[in-house]
């Protein structure tokens, strides 16, 4: 009892000791609260500042977390006239970057710049200069680093890309050719080039760096309609850019608009054919279908698989391309242009007809070798009239009637005839660009009466410019152009431009321009003439084509053999068939195959063969033009 | 210390309940941070115990369990057995320097068979214990040479330890028992306050403007502060020389702590913090990306699992030591306003409760957890928002991890019980 009553009086004692001292000391949780209080108002402050009056951090945290994903549209897919596929899309990986996160590789960590080239396979300063060149696009938004990485790559650099930050894949699609025909025609798509795209900033303002644009054929010439409109997906990403999920879902998004399917006037059969016969010549064969002017076989030899175009090493097989002496990348049937030669005797035999200058009766008369100023090359009866011309290619008759054209006194003079004429050679389709949907088309060449002025010092007069009458000196030809004429005398006085479309996948209209008569200002009487003579050339017995003659399919043609700087003549010749309904008209130019008839006119009627019956009976004429080599020399 | 046995009434009716739900909104605000910062979309549900935020909930029954019980015990327990306990977590923390897990460059964890546990959580506690138990004996006068020893080696000791273990983060913890000694009136212990603001503002000057500037700043500071004592002719000259000496010394020694003292990512951390360095992708990564997500919120969130920055990851540790991360995108302003409201008035009440304890035991023991919970909140947020160097410690009741939810919920509780049972003190 006495310890316990000890020990609470020592507690009171102690507790009055205490509160005495805690009086003093109580004032100190004043303090304390105040630093308590104070850190909480700094702090409410900073917040306020951060999450309040700065704006900066959304934006950051946007670009963190969200991406901004070009939704590329299919690309419209290619056709023949019959529905055969000839161009559509296979899937590719395209590495994009975005230079501000990739930053931490660029500088500061040397070392896995290495790795990440090694499991991309390229250099170091390949690294550094397709780095650069998407820092210039953009520093913020995702650019192309590497292009076109195949299926098996992608898996391969894909499972490791965390590691890399601001890289990521992105999917699209690059052509596929499954037949490996129609290169030129078809055409390829490239990476945009500096022009392109400055070209685009003016207008409409449609591509970035990187997006693949139409570069030659159709893919050029239909690039709006077969690109469709991109469209764009917002994406969540974690910080591993993995996907998580659409943004405000998918609100912003804007889905992409498939590109139109395209379906040619192409019958692929018959390009293929066209292209095996041309094996191992220069040269071009163009057929088109006179009732619609629509191109059925657009061969330019030599040509390449469009497959090569396409991919990582499209720009190595450009460049091999570009370098061959054969130049493949021409597409000589537009971009070629030739003396026609004797198939020229045609155009100036009808105008000369149109003109009243002769009439089918007029008979010229020829010495043959004797001729002068220009010898006949053919030996036939001495005073042909104008069927008999066409058939055994009588030089001086044309140049008689190129003469008594131009000559002629309805025209007041040489010049005024001449210019009369070369303005019905425009309207027959020649001199000037068709412009309907054929890349890189050239005008061909026929002189304006000053050319010659200036040439002759103005004197000048039929016989000076007598050439032309037999389609050499300054008149030059493309395989299009000679095709069309072709064309326009099936159809007995006009044609259509030729063009490469049929009709595109959904029920959008082609050009007007592709669809419209251009009549040739000659009357049809005339044209009928025009195409006896022409069927004489296979079936008379001095017709310059008779081996060719079908029994069963009446062909028409004429063949050329053209004088050229290059050495050998051009072997040409033009045709159509079935003569009372043509089905198909064509042009086929073989630079120095020599004598029209060597090669040019048995390609055309094996062509022709092929387009009607959809098969060839004439076995060893086939094996000889498909196995048969011209040899060039090799600085062409 | 002498107590009333009387206990007629329940322990409900007498435990300060303003302390207990802000504590019980401070942890359900944070179990559902973690639901939004670790949100799968595989597993939906909050009650997923295969995720982190399963897990928390799992810690918090545990915690509410154990906090309960600690309402239980007898108040006296805690001041009887405060020694015990302290050595028990000592000897804690020596094991794991022996035996520990190295984790994230820290020797924290010690392992009994499936459950780990980190005794510097534990050791906060124990040395708040201790310290009031031993200023809550009758002989002790924190006005003694030998008592300020004893009390300072109190906390010096464990907070060595866990240095030992290269736990900075926890150590410097031990710091906020300054309030405590300052509040019982140890002599010098304002002093040292003010020294270690001027220290710490001294070294922030220095390191920003170099030592030759801030000579002369000194140097202008002391004629002036010289001139206006001889003019007032106010004593205490001797102080102020003192002061201002240490602060020259200081100022030489700054470059040689911060150089040669502080390791590689220390002194990176604090350069990243004076923007005397710009490195967002490296030491600032986690600042950065913490602020872009706390500063995208703004006013009022992006709403609860809407945000982007935490629940992608791009906020590293988003669920444990940037928890405030996800707070301040998804709730924005009004959200991180509300829970620094939140800890003030904690703190502000653990202050009041502890001021109206009669025992001494109790009030060092409130201003002690006070303290822990003041430096925890300061540094965590602090470092959040780039005000503070980033040091890894957790927030008091929202980070994930059992260890740190049941040491601050005990730690809670037993001041919890104590004010409970105030009355029973005579």
């Amino acid at each position: 009892m006495a310890g316990r009553r000890k020990k609470s009086i020592t507690f009171v004692h102690r507790d009055f000791n205490m509160s005495n001292k805690s009086n003093n000391l109580t004032n100190r949780k004043l303090l304390v609260m105040g630093v308590f209080v104070t850190v909480g108002v700094v702090y409410l402050v900073r917040l306020f500042s951060l999450q309040v009056l700065d704006k900066k951090y959304k934006q950051l945290a946007d670009n963190n977390a969200l991406r901004f994903v070009t939704q590329y549209p299919a690309r419209g897919k290619i056709f023949d006239r019959n529905g055969n596929l000839m161009v559509f899309n296979e899937a590719v990986y395209d590495l994009m970057v975005i230079p501000k996160q990739a930053c931490k590789i660029d500088s500061a960590r040397p070392f896995d710049t290495m790795e990440f080239c090694r499991l991309l396979r390229i250099s170091k300063e390949s690294y550094v200069e397709r780095m650069a060149k998407a820092k210039k696009e953009s520093y913020m938004k995702p650019s192309p680093f590497l292009t076109q990485v195949s299926k098996e790559d992608y898996a391969h650099i894909a499972e490791v890309l965390y590691r890399y930050p601001g890289f990521r894949f992105q999917t699209r699609t690059v052509r596929h050719y499954p037949s490996a025909i129609a290169a030129h025609t078809l055409g390829d798509i490239g990476e945009i080039s500096q022009i392109e795209l400055e070209r685009d900033k003016e207008g409409e303002c449609y591509y970035r760096q990187g997006d693949y644009i139409g570069k030659s054929g159709i893919e050029k010439s239909y690039e709006r309609e077969l690109r469709g409109v991109k469209g764009l997906k917002v994406v969540v990403v974690d910080v591993h850019n993995r996907e998580m999920g659409r943004f405000m879902d998918g609100e912003l998004d804007e889905d992409p608009v498939a590109g139109k399917d395209i379906y040619l006037g192409m019958d692929a059969d018959l390009q293929a054919y066209g292209e095996q016969l041309m094996v191992g010549k220069i040269g071009s064969v163009v057929a088109v279908e006179p009732a619609t002017g629509q191109i059925l076989a657009f061969v330019s030899s030599p040509t390449y698989d469009p497959n090569l175009l396409v991919g990582r090493e499209r720009g190595t097989h450009y460049k091999e391309l570009q370098n061959d002496p054969m130049k493949p990348l021409i597409n000589r049937a537009v971009s070629g242009t030739y003396p026609p030669g004797s198939t020229f005797k045609t155009v100036v035999g009808l105008i000369a007809m149109q003109s009243g200058s002769i009439t089918p009766g007029t008979c010229f008369h020829c010495s043959g070798q004797a001729s002068l100023p220009i010898k006949c090359t053919h030996s036939h009866g001495s005073s042909p009239d104008f069927a008999n011309a066409i058939m055994n290619s009588c030089n001086p008759y044309f140049y008689e009637s190129f003469k008594a054209t131009i000559n002629n006194r309805k025209f007041g003079g040489v010049k005024q005839g001449y210019q009369y004429w070369k303005d019905m050679t425009y309207k027959m389709g020649l001199g000037h660009k068709f412009n309907t949907d054929i890349p890189y088309e050239r005008s061909g060449n026929i002189p304006t009466p000053e050319y010659y002025d200036k040439m002759y010092g103005g004197q000048w007069n039929a016989v000076t410019i007598r050439s032309l009458g037999i389609g050499q000196g300054e008149v030059l030809l493309t395989p299009l152009q000679l095709a069309n004429i072709a064309a326009m005398i099936a159809n007995e006085g006009f044609y259509y431009p030729p063009h490469l479309i049929k009709c595109f996948g959904d029920s959008t209209a082609i050009p007007e321009v592709m669809t419209t008569k251009v009549f040739s200002g000659i009357e049809p009487q005339y044209f009928r003439v025009m195409k006896r003579g022409l069927r004489t050339v296979f079936s008379g017995p001095a017709g310059t084509a008779r081996r060719f003659e079908m029994k069963d399919i009446p062909q028409c043609g004429k063949t050329g053999t053209a004088q050229n700087p290059h050495g050998n003549y051009h072997s040409n010749f033009v045709a159509f068939a079935p003569e009372d309904d043509p089905k198909i008209a064509i042009a086929v130019i073989i630079e120095n195959g020599g004598y029209g008839a060597t090669w040019a006119a048995p390609i055309a009627s094996l062509m022709i063969e092929k387009y009607i019956r959809g098969y060839t009976v004439r076995e060893e004429l086939e094996k000889r033009m498909m196995e048969g080599r011209i040899s060039y020399k090799s600085e062409r | 210390m002498i107590y009333n046995n009387d206990s007629r009434n329940s322990i409900i009716g007498k435990i300060d309940w303003i302390t207990v739900l802000i504590y019980l909104a401070l942890v359900m605000v944070g179990w559902f941070s973690i639901f939004s910062a670790k949100y799968n979309e595989l597993h939906p549900s909050i009650f997923d115990f295969s995720m982190e935020y399963g897990k928390q909930l799992v810690w918090i029954g545990a915690a509410l369990l154990i906090g309960f019980v600690v309402l239980l015990i007898d108040a006296k327990f805690f001041n009887v057995f405060s020694m015990w306990i302290y050595v028990v977590v000592l000897a804690a923390l020596f094991m794991v320097l022996v035996y520990g897990k190295a984790t994230k460059g820290a020797t924290a964890w010690i392992e009994f068979g499936p459950v780990k546990f980190q005794p510097s959580e534990f050791a906060k506690m124990a040395t708040a214990l201790a310290l009031a138990g031993y200023l809550d004996r009758l002989d002790v006068d924190l006005r003694k040479r030998k008592d300020i020893l004893v009390s300072c080696l109190l906390v010096l000791v464990p907070m060595a330890l866990v240095l030992l273990q290269n736990d900075t983060g926890s150590a410097i913890v031990f710091v906020s028992f300054i309030f405590v000694l300052y509040r019982e009136g140890m002599p010098g212990a304002g002093a040292l306050m003010l020294c270690g603001v001027l220290a710490v503002l001294v070294f922030v000057f220095t390191l920003l403007w170099g030592q030759k500037t801030m000579f002369i700043i000194l140097g202008i500071l002391f004629v002036l502060v010289m001139a206006f004592r001889l003019l007032t002719k106010r004593r205490g000259l001797v102080p102020t020389v003192a002061v201002f000496m240490f602060m020259f010394v200081f100022v030489f020694s700054v470059d040689f702590a911060f150089n040669k003292v502080l390791l590689d990512h220390q002194r990176s951390r604090i350069e990243v913090l004076l923007g005397m360095k710009e490195d967002n992708k490296g030491a600032g990564y986690n600042v950065y990306q913490s602020k872009i997500a706390i500063g995208s919120g703004g006013l009022a969130g992006k709403g609860f699992l809407e945000g982007t920055q935490t629940k992608y990851d791009f906020v590293p540790e988003q669920h444990t030591d940037f928890i405030f991360c996800t707070i301040g995108e998804e709730g924005g302003f009004l959200g991180t306003s509300a829970v620094v409201l939140l800890y003030v008035a904690l703190l502000m009440r653990i202050v009041t409760l502890a001021e109206r304890q009669r025992s001494t035991f109790s009030r060092v023991y409130g201003y002690g957890i006070a303290g822990i919970f003041f430096v925890h909140v300061a540094i965590n947020i602090g470092m959040t928002v780039g005000l503070v160097p980033v040091i890894g410690i957790p927030l008091p009741f929202l980070s994930y991890g059992g260890s740190s939810m049941l040491a601050f919920t005990i730690m809670l509780a037993i001041f919890v019980k104590q004010d409970a049972n105030r009355l029973n003190v005579l």
